[in-house]
């Protein structure tokens, strides 16, 4: 039996990382500006889309892609906003890949604003799959403790921007946003970061000023 | 865990690979693995094993490398080795640093038996 060594160096996720590549393009065409969020589960994902599609009506339009293990909650939830939502069922998957993001595409209209992509509830797992978004949010909210970045680093890492929801609980726990600030900005320093309550509405137009300023950026490098 | 995933798309390109070397067995696979990756090597290791039954790499051997977070400073030029993550230059403080290595998640090579 003859054996034989094959260098390959090839990436693992590279054909995730080539799908994502494409899908970015073609939404970067059409001048969607597409956002990626990560968090734990109910760290508060749909709550803030919830704000945010209130908070951009009338003059902005978008639309959800919704990622869960099982059901549509979460879909319906930002439809009875209004607003076109695709629920994805991973079936068991504790992260979406861009495939299963590109099997959505077609019906992606092409006049809108803002694709907001909500990732099955985890901080580990999607933080290794690009799906062809142009920011990625990592979502931390209060209860969870303020010493999550270096816990689960590569979510921080990866991320554009960091939202520390649940201000509101603030009082009620030994939460320090300082330190959490600080943790994130030490394994990441190029982080954007901001805090708001979904549940009262506090932080979120800082927040949407941020996704408004990228969209007219991304249309700007278009043009 | 989205270790079996991974593993999923190692045999993807495996099988690949075994078919234009018309190889008749794989008995080796290497893999890199960065620090950051967000990939923990011994969950890597046990859904290898798993998947394998059945497959061509079903007597496989799984080496994997595990790289460490190497940061360079853009201001002092400094190289360092960060177990911690912590994105400070530990010589100057500065917070320019762009990474040379550990974020990687990669088939190196395979060994396999041909003819
Ligand atoms: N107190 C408080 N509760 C919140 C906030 N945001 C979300 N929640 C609650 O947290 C729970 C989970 O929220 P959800 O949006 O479903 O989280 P998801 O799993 O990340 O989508 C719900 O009961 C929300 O009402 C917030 O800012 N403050
Ligand atoms: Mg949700
Ligand atoms: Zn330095």
């Amino acid at each position: 039996m003859e054996k034989k060594e094959v260098l390959v160096l090839e990436e693992l996720l590279g054909s995730n990382k080539k799908i994502a590549a494409e899908i970015r393009k073609k939404l970067e065409d059409k001048g969607i500006l597409t956002i990626n969020l990560l968090s734990s589960p109910g760290a508060g994902k749909t709550t803030l889309l919830e704000r945010i599609a209130e908070g951009l009506s009338p003059d902005y339009s978008m639309a959800v892609i919704e990622g869960d293990i099982e059901t549509e909650r979460d879909s319906e939830r930002i439809r009875a906003k209004g607003i076109p939502a695709w629920q994805i069922i991973t079936g068991g998957a504790c992260h979406l890949e861009a495939k299963m993001v590109a099997k959505v595409f077609s019906e992606i209209p092409a006049d809108l604003d803002f694709l907001f992509i909500e990732n099955v509830g985890n901080l580990v797992c999607p933080a290794s799959y690009d799906l062809g978004e142009n920011i990625r949010c990592v979502i931390l909210s209060t209860p969870e403790g303020d010493d999550k970045p270096k816990k689960y680093p590569q979510a921080f890492t990866t991320s554009d921007c960091l939202i520390i929801n649940k201000a509101d609980l603030i009082p009620a726990l030994p939460f320090k946003v300082e330190n959490a600030k600080r943790e994130a900005l030490e394994i990441n320093p190029k982080l954007k970061i901001f805090i708001t309550s979904a549940l009262k509405g506090s932080g979120v137009r800082e927040l949407i000023e941020y996704f408004q300023s990228s969209l007219r950026k991304l249309r700007q490098k278009n043009a | 865990m989205h270790e079996l995933s991974i593993v999923a798309s190692l045999f993807e390109i495996l099988e690949e690979k075994a078919e234009e070397q018309k190889a008749k067995r794989i008995v080796g696979v290497k893999l890199q693995v960065g620090a950051l990756s967000g990939v923990v090597p011994e969950f890597l290791e046990t859904a290898f094993n798993i998947y394998k039954k059945e497959t061509l790499a079903d007597k496989a051997r799984l080496e994997i490398e595990k790289v460490p977070l190497k940061i360079q400073c853009q201001k002092c030029h400094t190289e360092m080795v960060k177990d911690d993550f912590v994105f400070i230059c530990e010589n100057c403080g500065s917070r320019e640093l762009e990474t040379l290595g550990g974020t990687e998640l990669l088939l190196e090579k395979i060994e396999m038996e041909v003819s």
